[in-house]
């Protein structure tokens, strides 16, 4: 059996940042597994800008920022096992994986670090009525098609969901030459970023229909069309407002899904709204000695801060492998009114050293409202913000005096209090 | 006066910023939050400018595309132009992330970069 103090599963950027750093605080004794040929993930087909504003103070292509970590890796020297595939991830962290060179092997890791990232919600997932021709695909399918393979996937394009590789693809198929007739949202306002919504749509007038959805896909062998109709409040489609638009392809940015097969089958508790494991505020998971970063964890916006959650969950491995096991974290983190979710779950406010940042997503748009962290009935911050919105993910800094005014048998909730 | 809304598009926090037009001059900027935001507001009004991500077809790379940028942002009015202009251009691979694939496009000042390495298949 191989012996590693890190396993890192996942080469993209949760797993590139997470390995670089454990490296350069001195664990070198750590390996990557991927199943793709190359490392670097999804950034590698994100060949638009706005990468790295943060991390490196300048705006990058995704495959530029991925190369900045790929060179880091290959400097170093990093163990790196490529298209390999783990099968199984047991609680006392042994990593069964399999390869066309080695067959079926096993690794006893002191610390493993889940960065599988996460895969796009298809079609059957929101049982769209109508036929099943050729033509229909996820955005991020469209997306390697256009930028790593070279082909153009239709000519005339609706687009199902305003999510940020939707509103990519809006752009990137235009410069193209493709026709994006509409992107079609069924929330009352987009999932994507605003700049998106800006420079991807806006730029090329490609409409953007809120409220409304695709009631039906025609079409035999390839797609010829498709019925939108307006929803209302309940998002049920108003039949009398549907219309036909004739298109080739139907490309759905509907949501993504971070991807724990392997987590579940180790028996890590997931979140049922981010569908990633519970953690606490070292990132560790439900199983000691197994943390999770990136869009395993939660589905991130920008991949600056998939990076800084993947520095934190290499410190926390290193800081398990060296002193082992920390202790229970007793305040339970909850999500209140007008907040989907907040991680980390829970917390041991002995185990952060100055301050913890939560990241939550709003359950809807609000302006001018008040960010809210209250204990049973005492408050722990208000913070104004001027905008809220689901397809921005919200950070909040607590500092360690503020949550040690926390009652732990209340916990602390954040809410958004408006008006 | 007239007064332009712009979203900011620099970085994702996305600012809503107020310019202050009068006879094509920029009276004030107001809701930016950094210089570079500035910076895009007043292109914004009077030249605004977009960095163009693509790919240009490679040969005998490991891949049969390259993902290339301008390397500067360019005038918004160009975009279509210098795309039809890419449409042209094949690079032989090796390519080294950096390397400038066409020099001064359309004469614009701004150079295509590629924005990855493409090793030789």
């Amino acid at each position: 059996m191989l012996n590693y103090d890190i396993v890192i599963i996942g080469g993209g950027p949760a797993g590139l940042g997470a390995a670089v750093e454990a490296y350069e605080k001195g664990v070198k004794n750590i390996v990557i597994i991927e199943r793709d040929k190359y490392l670097g993930g999804i950034l590698q087909q994100c060949i638009h800008n706005g990468f790295g504003l943060q991390e490196f103070k300048e705006e990058l292509t995704g495959p530029e920022y991925a190369q900045r970590f790929i060179d880091k890796v290959e400097e170093y020297d990093i163990n790196v096992m490529l298209e390999t595939m783990v099968l199984e991830i047991t609680p006392d962290r042994i990593v069964k994986a399999v390869n066309s060179k080695e067959g079926v092997f096993t690794i006893k890791a002191g610390a493993i670090i889940l960065a599988m990232g996460c895969r796009e919600r298809p079609r059957g997932a929101i049982m769209i009525p109508g036929t099943r021709p050729a033509g229909i695909l996820t955005a991020g399918t469209a997306q390697r098609y256009v930028n790593m393979e070279g082909y153009l996937p239709g000519k005339e394009i609706v687009i199902l969901g305003s999510g940020d590789v939707g509103l990519i693809m809006a752009r990137r198929l235009t410069l193209e030459g493709a026709k994006v007739k509409a992107v079609v949202e069924l929330m009352p306002y987009s999932s994507g970023l605003t700049r998106n919504i800006v420079q991807c749509l806006e730029d090329f007038n490609i409409p953007l229909l809120l409220s409304h959805t695709v009631i039906e896909i025609h079409g035999k062998d390839r797609v010829e069309g498709v019925t939108i109709a307006k929803v209302d409040e309940n998002r049920e489609p108003i039949m009398e407002t549907a219309q036909y638009i004739s298109c080739d392809t139907l490309i759905l940015s509907v949501g993504l899904i971070p991807e724990n097969e392997l987590s579940q089958k180790a028996g890590i508790e997931l979140d049922p709204i981010t569908g990633g494991p519970i953690v606490n505020e070292m990132l560790e998971t439900s199983v000691p000695g197994i943390f999770a970063c990136g869009n395993v964890l939660q589905v991130h916006d920008l991949v600056d801060n998939v990076t800084a959650e993947a520095r934190l969950a290499a410190n926390s491995a290193i800081r398990f492998i060296r002193e082992g096991e920390f202790g229970k974290s007793s305040i339970i983190v909850k999500a209140g009114n007008g907040i989907r979710y907040v991680v980390p779950q829970k917390i041991n406010v002995d185990n952060i050293e100055k301050r913890i940042k939560f990241r939550m997503r709003p359950v809807n748009v609000y302006n001018n409202a008040m960010l809210v962290v209250k204990s049973g009935d005492k408050y722990l911050l208000r913070q104004k913000r001027q905008r809220l919105t689901p397809g921005e993910m919200v950070d909040v800094n607590l500092s360690k005096d503020i949550l040690k005014n926390a009652n732990f048998e209340e916990g602390i909730v954040f809410l958004v209090e408006e008006g | 006066m007239e007064l332009k809304e712009i979203t900011c598009i620099v970085c994702p926090l996305g600012c809503r910023i107020q310019v202050e037009m009068e006879g094509g001059e920029i009276k004030s900027v107001k809701g930016y939050s950094c210089s570079r935001g500035l910076e895009y507001a007043k292109n914004e009004v009077t030249m605004p400018k977009r960095t163009i991500t693509t790919s240009v077809r490679a040969i005998g790379g490991h891949l049969p595309l390259l993902s290339v940028r301008t390397k500067e942002p360019v005038p918004k009015e160009k975009i279509q132009e210098i795309m039809l202009e890419l449409a042209k251009v094949e690079v032989k691979a090796p390519v080294k992330i950096g390397d400038v694939v066409v020099k001064n496009i359309l004469g614009t000042g701004v150079d295509i970069i590629a924005t990855r390495n493409l090793y030789v298949k």
